[in-house]
């Protein structure tokens, strides 16, 4: 079809042009430096998702979440309790059709051992406006140490899609700071 | 062993024509396949966008069209109608061209090819049926334990079985192309690219049927339970690497169209097919892509995998984003454009639909898809925008502003070259891929900005007006999901102009005889160039540095922008 016979050299033999061969240095020690940056911020990061999690049955899961809100509930709001963990302890969430199960008040500055699990279908765990997004699975409980950096009033958004309701699935966190928690225990008190 | 043995054909007896724009010889039965899977893609593209038209509608908080359950069962068929039907039909056409038509040869098995088509036209409309009837919502990617009806399932697995027939006939193409000595040398470079993108495709569908057959079977009540996590690394095996079809696919067709239109040749070829074989090795790692706000997944398998093992991939898609637009300056220069450092880039043919379509598909797949796709993928960025609709946003960025339009440009080649029809409202033709282009390079930049700012995907009503405990994210999502619908109304209609342009010249355009001169014409000797083996060799090219400069650099900040976002999180491990 060609005027001129097509060359017959094999591909791998031919020579790669200069500006090419710059290019694809610059690509590949961008790749290694980000892939090594991934690895390092392991080390010098403070926001590395935790691998820890148990496999578990829905049920046993919703009687700790239970057993949970009973022994710190501090307050109800909306039919749901709020509960206030002691500092630095082990919380329970619970993902459901169409709910973020309890409440979470916590103090700021302070780790907590955070355990995420569903009793249905899959949830997604999206904490607004701070945007920490994390998958929820059925029969798998994970756990995260998660240490509040600001305080307020957070929403918890479910964004993996489960169903009709999806869109109603909120939940919340309240972030104190520690002044306040000593003031409130105070009040509590009667000092 | 010949290829009679290898394929249990009889002797050929296929009908050629030439063509006289290209001078490829044309078989008659891959002609005729081309044609009946590009009108199947269209048909799909029609309804799958429409759907796209009423999700973003929907999504636009002042316009909030569909009520809930429309919403989800329309988003559902919106993810199945374009990312997979539209797509792989328009991809088995692709393989067909790159195989037959660029080869000379005859296509293999011609009888065998329709039944594929028939299967992924049976598989298509199941699932359709399935998500029209209202309880198959369960998302295009149907996550377990939610349960779709079996029909579901079935027919995006016969639709699979259709499109790896497809696979099967373009190796077996090849075969008979290299027993009956219809080129010389290696084959070309769009042929290499399309095999790369076949040989993904085997993978990939092997990943679906691994997984969706269970699921088919525990629909059905034949399978008691399909583990979540597990779903979901297989699936993505599939939902993920599939993409890479897209990419390997559209990269080919941008190197086909710069040869058709300024007579472009890889600068080396070497390089070029390096980079297609680099997809082939890594791009199935990224089913990681998935996983990473994952319980119980170790950290070392989420990095390796997540980064295609260095970002040897990325690495390969990078190299095509020197190579190609370095392809087309020096053929441009070559042309005699060799004023400056643009002059090339100035004078290419813009008026062109197929350039004007490839070119933004190459600028927009890099710019926008290519970088968000590497953050959104970077292991602990992922926990920024993971589930939120930058998800989305990234993959229109891929999929819709690259992949779809780079389909869309060479359907304007396919028009007058395969249906042998004159493009009908050449006007219309010419501005369609700059309003779709737009459009759609628009929606993924506002979702990837109201992802950014937290809001979720796939959800009916970021307002929460019916939620028991309120909350409503800030002024600015709300702003860059009204921003969003505007460029999906764009994008829409730049899609109908598509189908409108494509229908009416397939039906009434005029039919092109002998001598006939094309409105958009091709580089005289482009057919020689895309069907023969050969590098453009030793020039410089100062306006492509410039232009991947630019890419490099916003590639960079926008990486680092994202660690600095991240480090401001509450602290957590």
């Amino acid at each position: 079809m060609a005027a001129t016979p097509p060359p017959q050299r094999i591909w791998w033999n031919e020579p790669i042009e200069r500006v090419e061969l710059v290019w694809i240095m610059i690509a590949f020690l961008w790749g290694l430096f980000m892939f090594g940056f991934m690895i390092s911020w392991h080390f010098i990061g403070r926001q590395n998702l935790s691998k820890e999690a148990y496999r578990i049955q829905p049920s046993a899961y919703e009687e700790k979440v239970d057993n949970f809100a009973k022994k710190y509930q501090v307050r109800e709001e909306q039919g749901i309790p709020v509960v206030r963990p002691q500092p630095g302890s082990e919380v329970y969430l619970l993902a459901r059709l169409w709910q973020w199960w309890p409440i979470l008040e916590l103090e700021k500055g302070v780790s907590y051992r955070i355990h995420l699990s569903t009793l249905d279908w899959m949830h997604g765990f999206s904490m607004q406006p701070t945007n920490i997004n994390i998958s929820v699975y059925p029969g798998l409980e994970h756990i995260i140490s998660l240490t509040p950096t600001q305080s307020g009033e957070f929403g918890i958004v479910c964004n993996e899609f489960c169903g009709i309701g999806h869109h109603t699935m909120t939940g919340k966190i309240y972030v104190v700071d520690k002044k306040q928690v000593d003031a409130g225990q105070r009040i509590a008190e009667g000092r | 062993m010949t290829a009679e043995t290898v394929i249990g054909a009889v002797a050929p007896r296929a009908e050629f024509r030439t063509c006289q724009y290209t001078g490829l010889r044309v078989d008659a039965a891959a002609q005729a396949l081309i044609k009946a899977n590009a009108v199947a893609a269209v048909i799909f593209l029609a309804i799958g966008g429409l759907m796209g038209l009423l999700v973003a509608l929907t999504r636009w908080p002042a316009v909030h069209l569909l009520p809930a359950d429309w919403f989800y069962l329309v988003l559902t068929g919106h993810g199945a109608n374009v990312l997979l039907f539209w797509i792989i039909f328009f991809e088995i056409a692709v393989l067909y061209f790159a195989s037959a038509i660029l080869l000379n040869c005859r296509l293999a098995t011609p009888k065998l090819a329709w039944v594929g088509f028939v299967l992924m036209v049976v598989g298509a409309l199941a699932t359709n049926v399935a998500v029209l009837q209202g309880d198959s919502s369960v998302m295009f990617t149907s996550y377990p334990p939610m349960q779709a009806k079996p029909h579901f399932y079935l027919g995006i697995i016969l639709f699979a079985v259709g499109a790896l027939i497809g696979c099967g006939i373009f190796f077996a193409t090849l075969v008979i192309a290299k027993e009956e000595r219809t080129y010389e040398g290696s084959i070309p470079l769009v042929t290499f690219g399309a095999m790369t993108a076949a040989i993904i495709a085997v993978f990939t569908i092997a990943s679906g049927a691994i997984i969706l057959i269970p699921t088919w079977l525990w629909s059905l009540g034949l399978i008691s339970d399909i583990d979540p996590l597990m779903y979901k690394v297989v699936w993505w095996a599939m939902g993920h690497s599939s993409q890479q079809i897209n990419v390997s696919a559209h990269v080919s067709l941008w190197y086909l169209i710069a040869a058709l239109l300024v007579g472009a040749k890889p600068l080396s070829e070497k390089v070029s097919r390096t980079a297609f074989f680099m997809y082939i090795l890594f791009l199935q790692l990224a089913s990681a892509h998935h996983l990473l706000a994952e319980p119980g997944l170790d950290a070392s398998w989420k990095i390796v995998n997540t980064s295609y093992m260095m970002y040897l991939a990325v690495l390969g898609s990078m190299v095509h984003g020197l190579t190609v637009p370095g392809a087309i300056e020096a053929a441009q220069r070559r042309n005699g454009y060799n004023r400056g450092v643009f002059e090339w880039l100035r004078k290419a043919p813009w008026g062109h639909p197929a350039f004007a379509g490839m070119f933004l598909s190459l600028i927009f797949f890099g710019f926008i898809g290519g970088i968000s796709g590497v953050v959104l993928g970077t292991e602990q960025l992922n926990v920024l925008m993971h589930n939120t609709i930058y998800v989305p946003g990234h993959f229109h960025g891929t999929v819709v502003a690259g992949t779809t339009l780079a389909f869309m440009a060479a359907t304007y080649l396919v028009l007058p070259l395969i249906f042998q029809r004159e493009i009908i409202w050449p006007k219309l033709a010419r501005i369609q891929p700059y309003l779709f282009g737009i459009g759609a390079a628009g929606i993924s930049l506002f979702m990837m900005g109201a992802g950014t700012l937290g809001v979720a995907r796939r959800h009916w009503d970021i307002t929460f007006s019916d939620a028991n405990l309120s909350f409503a994210y800030s002024a600015g999502a709300f702003l860059m999901m009204g921003l969003n619908g505007i460029f999906a109304i764009i994008a829409a209609l730049g899609g109908v102009l598509f189908v409108l342009v494509v229908v009416g010249t397939v039906l009434f355009g005029e039919k092109i005889k002998g001598g006939h001169k094309l409105t958009f014409p091709l580089f005289s000797g482009g057919g020689s160039v895309a069907s023969h083996y050969g590098s453009e060799g030793t020039i410089k090219l100062p306006g492509t540095i410039v232009l991947i400069t630019i890419f490099f650099v916003c590639f960079a900040l926008y990486y680092f922008i994202n660690w600095k976002y991240l480090s401001e999180l509450w602290l957590f491990r």
